[in-house]
């Protein structure tokens, strides 16, 4: 036995993320290098043979997320890591883990983009990319982490996600939660909550497009389970051409997710039932967001905050219900704008949405900017 | 022995897709054939992952077995997944010269680096036919396809030879016309430990075989038998002389230590450490 035990560490956050992925029963990790994610393949490299998994660096980011997809279909639970320029690259096969309900979790460390931008530099511009960056109709279920504790917790709920909707889960971190060390607690197995996919029974021939989450086959089992990318019936096979098979199907698989939205969705929120000013905030932004609050608290100001653990799917009923006490939604992020329109979207006039944006050099949105931010806009109101 | 041979036992009741005189059915036959020879009654020992094409169909989903129809060009990495943690199955990867030697092609040179113990049938028209005839990596040099108007300017890849000088413990080209042949190269690779490989060169009427001024498929049969040479025979010709010659035959049979073998080897130094810690 070699999985994490219980007790406090001072771990870096891609250190957490694998052993999260260890407790979580992960068995097989596939990745290629890229900063700043690579401490995770590193640590999987070093961590998960110790618990008879495997780990390969495979030739490109595509060959990772395809191994990982086959090995899913073995009954493993499986992972990778990349960073934008890698994250551009799997998409097609995230698409087709969409479309197949392969259940597999990929974690992408934002870095500065577009392009190799500043590879070692934290940026946040890949919300928009996690919820479309497959081509075609989809959901998403994107999660956030702001701590090395969540880089940890949010790894095995990511997994539990992937199991329990059979579908891709993208883990959203970004540089410097990937990068920081922090104390941060493991909970003893017994507290902490693992899900399993749900298997078939021996006569089951129904494997794809079911609102309740069809049962997963394994290969090698007997089931003689046919997968496709193609649009597909219940049973696997392919209709190329017919619009309802099709219809029903794509259908499907939004809903799966969409109709769960209240059970996905996690977040953490602040005084959003009592505020003048209300923030969104997601990943290490959420870190000045703590500090700016208690600032404005000093100065007489009453601020609330939601908190993103998911982005996808978006709470938009909990913004659109602190933004009935607010008068303006503050929206920072390490992107020229992105979660905002969401925020926009959900807030549906109730409130003013106001953008705090930053990117270059890795430099975070510090409490000051955003308390400056703050105080103009209760003047301005 | 095992009973008399029916390709009908290892299909699911569905009609074929391919084209009048398509080299998939004979390849599809081939295979079937040369697992019905090793005892296989049915294909409950196997795993098949293929990408995007029309011989990517051969086994998805007409192969009443397990199989995976992945994206264009990543059935290799899809089916070294599944290798890994299921190393008692035989996983078997069917896929056209755009899907495996094109857009695939890395997958396919670091599988056979690697030697990763998975089984590739590539089938060459020559040609990309799913998407109606465009130039492939395997095209011959003059052949006027719907993006070469005016005759095609790249030499075509020696895909066999590549595939065995990266480290593969079996390669073998063969054309649909050496059936016999084709099907012994497909008992070799089905019980060979590590990559093997076969390049099948296959007719494809509609999208190859009319660019060239051949309307059906015996008349590309006769043209494959008239260009084929063995090794040996064209081991005694100039580069000149071999233009647009199939030279078939088995190009490596060797043992190596194959993939899994070597991943099992860091396992257990893997779990060393981790009872020392
Ligand atoms: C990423 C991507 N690019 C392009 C295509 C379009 N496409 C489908 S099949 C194919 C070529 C198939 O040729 P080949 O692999 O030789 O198989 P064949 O149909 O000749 O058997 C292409 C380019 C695709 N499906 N995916
Ligand atoms: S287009 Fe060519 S490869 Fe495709 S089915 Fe027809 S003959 Fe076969």
């Amino acid at each position: 036995m070699a999985k994490p035990l219980a007790g406090t560490y001072f771990w870096q956050g891609n250190e957490a993320s694998a052993e999260g992925a260890i407790v979580a029963g992960c068995r097989f990790f596939a990745g290629y290098p890229i900063t700043p994610a690579s401490e995770i393949l590193e640590h999987m490299a070093f961590r998960l043979p110790q618990n008879g998994g495997i780990v390969v660096q495979m030739e490109d980011e595509m060959a990772a997320l395809g191994a990982v997809i086959g090995a899913s279909w073995t009954g493993a639970k499986a992972m990778t890591a990349t960073s934008g320029p890698g994250f551009s690259l799997m998409q097609e096969l995230l698409g087709y883990a969409f479309m197949t309900e392969t259940p597999c979790v990929v974690v992408d460390v934002q870095r500065a983009g577009p392009s190799t931008g500043q590879a070692t530099k934290c940026g946040q511009g890949d919300v928009m990319q996690a919820r479309w960056g497959i081509h075609g109709d989809h959901a998403s279920i994107v999660l956030s982490p702001n701590s090395v504790q969540e880089m940890f917790e949010l790894t095995i709920q990511a997994f539990n996600l992937a199991e329990t909707y059979r579908t891709p889960v993208v883990l959203l971190a970004d540089e410097i939660v990937a990068h920081m060390r922090e104390r941060m607690t493991v909970p003893s197995l017994e507290q902490t909550t693992i899900a399993e996919r749900k298997k078939p029974n021996s006569t089951e021939k129904q494997f794809f497009g079911l609102k309740q989450v069809a049962p997963m086959p394994s290969v090698g089992e007997g089931f003689n389970v046919a997968v496709t990318g193609s649009t597909h019936d219940e049973q696997g096979y392919r209709f190329t051409a017919d619009p309802l098979v099709h219809r029903r199907l794509v259908r499907g698989l939004v809903e799966k997710i969409r109709s769960n939205t209240d059970r996905i969705v996690d977040f953490e929120s602040y005084k959003t039932d009592d505020c003048d000013v209300g923030i969104v905030c997601f990943g290490c932004t959420s870190r000045a967001v703590y500090e700016a609050v208690e600032l404005a608290e000093d100065k007489d100001v009453k601020v609330g905050f939601l908190r993103l653990k998911t982005i996808w799917p978006f709470p938009e009923k909990n913004v659109n219900s602190m933004a009935q006490t607010a008068h303006v939604v503050i929206v920072p992020e390490m992107n020229l704008g992105e979660i905002l329109y969401e925020v926009d979207r959900a807030v549906q006039g109730a409130a003013k949405v106001v953008p705090l944006n930053k990117i270059g050099g890795g430099e975070m949105i510090t409490p000051e900017e955003l308390l400056a931010e703050i105080v103009g806009s209760v003047k301005a109101s | 022995m095992t009973e008399t041979f029916t390709i009908r036992k290892y299909l699911r009741d569905l009609t074929l897709p391919f084209c009048a005189g398509c080299g998939c059915v004979t390849v599809m036959n081939c295979f079937l054939r040369a697992v019905h020879e090793l005892g296989h009654n049915d294909l409950r020992k196997f795993v098949f992952c293929s990408g995007i094409g029309c011989s990517a169909w051969i086994p998805s989903p007409y192969f009443e077995a397990d199989s995976i129809h992945t994206t264009h060009g990543r059935s290799i990495p899809v089916a070294l997944g599944v290798k890994l943690m299921r190393p008692d199955l035989n996983v078997v990867v069917f896929g056209g010269d755009g899907d495996l030697a094109g857009i695939g092609l890395s997958h396919l040179v670091h599988a056979a680096r690697r030697n990763v113990d998975i089984m590739v049938v590539m089938v060459n028209n020559m040609i990309y036919g799913m998407t109606g005839g465009q130039v492939a990596p395997t095209t011959p040099l003059g052949v006027r396809t719907t993006t070469t108007p005016y005759g095609s300017f790249d030499p075509p890849l020696d895909t066999v030879r590549l595939v065995a000088t990266a480290g593969a413990s079996y390669a073998a080209r063969w054309t649909t016309m050496h059936f016999g042949q084709l099907k012994e190269a497909m008992k070799a690779a089905v019980t060979t430990s590590g990559f093997s490989f076969i390049e099948a060169v296959s007719p494809c009427p509609p999208a190859f075989g009319k660019k060239i001024g051949l309307k059906d498929a015996a008349g590309m049969l006769r043209l494959f038998k008239e260009n084929s040479l063995s090794l040996e025979q064209a081991d005694k010709m100039t580069k000149e002389e071999l233009e647009n010659k199939i030279v078939v035959g088995e190009y490596v049979r060797r043992k190596r230590p194959t993939f899994t073998e070597r991943i099992c080897e860091t396992l257990k130094e893997a779990e060393k450490t981790a009872e020392e810690n």
